[in-house]
């Protein structure tokens, strides 16, 4: 189905199902421990070896010399490959760093060789008997260092063109009567998903399936082929269940290529999992940023001048956090400019993690708007709505398809008691300062094609079968509640099989594309077979309704199941668009409130209360979105608060890399929180006029999170994360 | 790059660092560190899983985690890091919540054990189990076996009168409040962040027996 005019009424605005805060489908698995995860297939894979991967103690250079004999001599042991003996392996097109190093390393924990034994604990003990002798070389690991040796990155990368102007940025800046020059770091960040990379691999004769936890099967089918160098067809993804991603898993890693190398080697299958401690330094992460944002405006709020400029590293052949995008879009002002650019660095990886580009980008823009209001000595909310735009700045013929960025503020306001905030430093309740903060997000709304197979039998049960995953997202819920309206059924008349390559490819789980996508996927399936279901009934396709398990035309109705009487009726399309992305600027906005209580003696900081008013089309499963933007909001709350990946800038990697260094926030840490839904439905987007929220939850959080802390102790922190080592000496004194 | 300001010896960094260190990253080229006896000694061990005797000889070095996991076919225990950091792994031992990542099967002799399958199944949910599927407490679910021990364990521990680290005093009985709960469950990391959900599928548990 090619979606390319605005959607018009169809079956789904019935919203008997969808729109319904409907409990997870696959709830009673995953609270009763019977979901299988990846390491956990004893369901297809009996009595597998088990591999452990070996990584680089540098961070640069090459393996000497590698000494297997203790490691292979040990028992248990079946096999051990390394770059000598896995054969020609090619970098997968989504790799920056090669998955299996040696002899050249390009990152600390880059994997150098993977063993295979009968069990867990033979296999780890074989691997600490390894002896790599290393010629280490000289790395660069310091972005601030290497800030002014960062270049344009190539022209029409993933984040779009590196740099942007219109009008006279220098010019405009110049002659602003109030001006904003600000630079703000943001630090590496680890996604640090509960489920350790894993993958368990199993070879067929030439056919190899790997039961593995991937966010997009489809691009990673062909990521592994290429990098084994098999054809494509005699790989096998299956992901039905994904323990987080957040973009760490959107591509093949280590743990699938070397239980594919493992089990080739040894002849049996192999599980495997990264260790926790591995992780952060041999998969992704999010690049730190330094950004310099400059705003000028007129006395009375307007922003005539906006430049945003974004510095990242990544190794050579890699690409930048695109921080500086949003600037482009969320506020009017006519002379702007963005320019982003990239520095080489020699630690691991850095790639896309939830929300790439806006997270780090709105956690300094919206700073820059706080501090800017306040030189204008305007509300921060007032402000934002003096420069609210309905239209592509960039491009004002091109409208926004929606835009209620405005309406999330001040209806958030409203709820969150704004009113009640004071100046910077000004309200104390005892021990605490206490400070209110905003923030805005945007994040774009990206059309995917996406294909679906529904199948329908004679009990009138409708199974939905397609590769999307649910990396807890809620797909397994909206793909069952979109077949559910579509069919006239309830939803529990609805199965669906997710994350299978066999199934037709669909979207995939990334920048926050899944549940438009995958739906209106499943939508194009359906109408195909809604068409053939009237046709086997004998009815007019034109004049059929379907509802409460039946199909109506005219005075007649037959139970759907009937259709199927003479066998299964099988229907598969692909949603594919036209050109509306183009026409129309297609976002998602949200307002973030926080409220932060700081110790005035200790400088602790306490999050006491949030809120996100979101405006993102029609929201699916209200249920499902609500827990997306909360954990979005959470994540946002240790991105301004703890998370960094320290660098050890001689030695080139990421020091805290496990959950007890690199601090993720807990259940201590998070108070009740507030989500509103705009009501919202944008035609211009999908026929099922819905968007994303799953990203646009952490967008603006954490500079929400800084601006109340500001707001409470009149201390502005510009470095991310906000610790309290950075304002502690700048507190009042302690009475 | 500078490495004087801190030149690490290998035994300084075998002796400073977490196993995992010198297990995965130390050259061990020099061999100044000597080399451990790696090989494997059975012991048999039984203990009552989830109501039913179980017998096994494993292999010493096997968690109590891995035990479960990969000897009894209970996955539904998680291993997140395996090293006591994030409570994916927690079951409840003898009426206890531990890690089981920190513990290994042979110290557990004689023991009983209950696992989130034995708490309750898909037709036959336990109460902690229905609030968290009810309030959308989890969403990848991967911490959520873990998360649901915990949960059902702290309401245990607090209406027991254990203390907390918040609690105002050592000696008054503790009460069920978010603030309680919160602190307890701090132990098990939930990265999809459905801290807040959790909260309220645990109040409601609270106070369905309250």
């Amino acid at each position: 189905m090619k979606f390319d005019t605005p959607a018009a009424k169809n079956p789904i605005d019935r919203l008997k199902v969808v729109g319904k805060a409907t409990d997870r489908i696959d709830g009673p698995l995953k609270t009763t421990g019977l979901a299988p995860y990846a390491y956990e297939r004893h369901d297809k894979v009996r009595n597998p070896a088990y591999g452990y991967v070996l990584g680089s103690a540098i961070a640069k250079g090459k393996i000497a010399a590698i000494d297997l004999a203790a490691a292979k001599a040990m028992p248990g042991v079946l096999a051990i490959v390394t770059a000598d003996t896995a054969g020609k392996l090619e970098k997968g097109q989504f790799n920056t760093a090669k998955l299996l190093g040696g002899p050249d390393i390009e990152h600390y924990h880059q994997a150098v060789a993977v063993i295979v034994a009968e069990t867990f604990e033979q296999a780890r003990a074989a691997a600490s008997l390894i002896t790599v002798n290393y010629a280490r070389a000289t790395g660069n690991f310091d972005l601030a260092a290497l800030k002014d040796t960062a270049v344009k990155p190539v022209a029409d990368g993933p984040g779009g063109k590196p740099d942007t102007a219109v009008g006279d940025f220098e010019k405009g800046f110049a002659a602003a009567p109030v001006k904003l020059d600000a630079l703000y770091t943001t630090p590496d960040q680890a996604h640090a998903m509960m489920e350790p990379h894993a993958t368990t691999a199993l070879w067929e004769g030439d056919k190899l399936t790997l039961y593995t936890a991937n966010q997009m099967i489809a691009w990673s089918k062909g990521d592994v082929a290429k990098t084994l160098g098999i054809a494509p067809e005699n790989v096998r993804l299956d992901s039905p269940y994904i323990g987080g991603g957040f973009g760490g898993k959107l591509f093949v890693r280590a743990d699938a290529i070397l239980a594919a190398l493992g089990a080739k080697a040894s002849g049996r299958p192999v599980k495997l999992a990264l260790t926790r401690p591995f992780m952060f330094n041999n998969t992704t992460h999010r690049p730190a940023t330094i950004q310099r944002i400059r705003i000028g405006a007129t006395k009375d709020g307007k922003i005539t001048a906006i430049g945003h400029e974004g510095w990242s590293g990544d190794l050579p052949g890699g690409g930048p956090e695109t921080a500086v995008n949003q600037t482009r879009l969320l506020y009017a002002g006519a002379d702007r400019m963005t320019k982003t650019r990239l520095a080489v660095l020699d630690l691991p990886e850095g790639n896309a993690m939830r929300a790439p580009g806006e997270a780090p980008g709105l956690m300094a823009l919206e700073i820059a708007m706080d501090e800017m209001a306040e030189k204008l000595g305007i509300d921060p909310i007032k402000f934002r709505a003096i420069n609210d735009t309905q239209v592509d700045p960039e491009k004002p013929e091109r409208k926004f398809s929606q835009r209620q960025l405005v309406k999330c503020l001040e209806l958030g306001a409203e709820k969150f008691g704004w009113d009640k905030r004071k100046g910077p430093g000004s309200v104390r309740e005892g021990r605490w300062l206490i400070g209110m903060g905003v923030g805005a997000g945007i994040r774009n709304n990206l059309l995917m094609k996406s294909g679906a197979r529904v199948r329908l039998n004679q009990a009138g049960i409708v199974t939905v079968e397609t590769d999307m995953t649910d990396i807890g997202t809620g797909t397994y819920t909206i793909l069952a509640q979109t077949a559910a309206e579509m069919m006239g059924i309830p939803i529990d008349k609805v199965v669906v099989t997710l994350g299978d390559s066999d199934l037709p490819a669909s979207a995939g789980s990334g920048g926050q594309w899944g549940a438009n996508n995958s739906t209106s996927g499943v939508y194009a399936a359906c109408m195909k077979l809604r068409e053939t279901v009237a046709q086997r009934l004998g009815f007019n396709t034109t004049e059929v309704d379907f509802a409460d398990g039946k199909v109506h035309s005219g005075n007649r109705s037959i139970a759907l199941g009937e259709a199927a009487r003479t066998g299964e009726i099988v229907a598969e399309d692909t949603i594919e668009y036209g050109d509306l992305d183009k026409k129309y600027q297609q976002s998602t906005f949200a307002g973030h409130f926080v409220e932060v209580a700081v110790d005035a003696a200790t400088g602790e900081t306490r999050i006491r209360r949030m809120l996100a008013v979101c405006a993102a089309g029609r929201i699916l499963n209200p249920k499902a979105a609500r827990s997306q933007v909360i954990g979005a909001m959470t994540m946002g709350v240790g991105a301004a608060m703890i998370e960094e990946l320290a660098v050890d800038k001689r030695f080139g990697f990421f020091v805290n890399h496990d959950l007890a260094g690199y601090e993720v926030p807990v259940h201590a840490d998070i108070p009740h929180q507030e989500v509103i839904f705009l009501e919202e439905e944008d035609p211009i987007s999908s026929p099922m006029k819905a968007k994303g929220v799953g990203e646009l939850g952490l967008c603006g959080v954490g500079a929400a999170v800084a601006n109340a802390i500001y707001n409470a102790t009149g201390i502005r922190v510009r470095d991310y994360p906000i610790t309290l080592d950075k304002y502690l000496d700048r507190l009042p004194p302690v009475a | 790059m500078d490495f004087d300001e801190f030149t690490p010896s290998r035994r300084g960094v075998i002796v400073g660092g977490a196993v995992t260190v010198a297990v995965t990253t130390v050259p061990a080229v020099e061999a100044q560190v000597p080399r451990k006896q790696t090989m494997a000694h059975i012991e048999k061990v039984a203990f009552e899983v989830n109501g039913k005797r179980r017998e096994l000889a494993l292999d010493t070095r096997t968690t109590l985690l891995d035990a479960l996991r990969e000897h009894l076919d209970l996955t539904g225990t998680k291993k997140g890091c395996d090293h006591g950091q994030c409570g994916a792994c927690t079951v409840i031992v003898d009426g206890r919540r531990i890690n089981s990542c920190l513990t290994l099967a042979v110290m557990h002799e004689g023991d009983s054990i209950t696992t989130i399958e034995g708490l309750g199944t898909p037709e036959k949910l336990h109460p902690m189990q229905a609030a968290f599927i009810r309030h959308d407490g989890y969403q990848c679910g991967y911490c959520t076996p873990g998360q649901i021990c915990s949960a059902v364990s702290v309401l245990d521990e607090i209406r027991r009168g254990i203390p907390s680290h918040v609690s105002a005093s050592l000696t008054d009985q503790p009460q069920i409040t978010n603030f309680e709960m919160r602190e307890r469950m701090s132990g098990n990391i939930c990265r999809c962040g459905a801290y807040s959900n959790i909260a309220e599928a645990m109040a409601d548990v609270a106070g369905e027996k309250a």
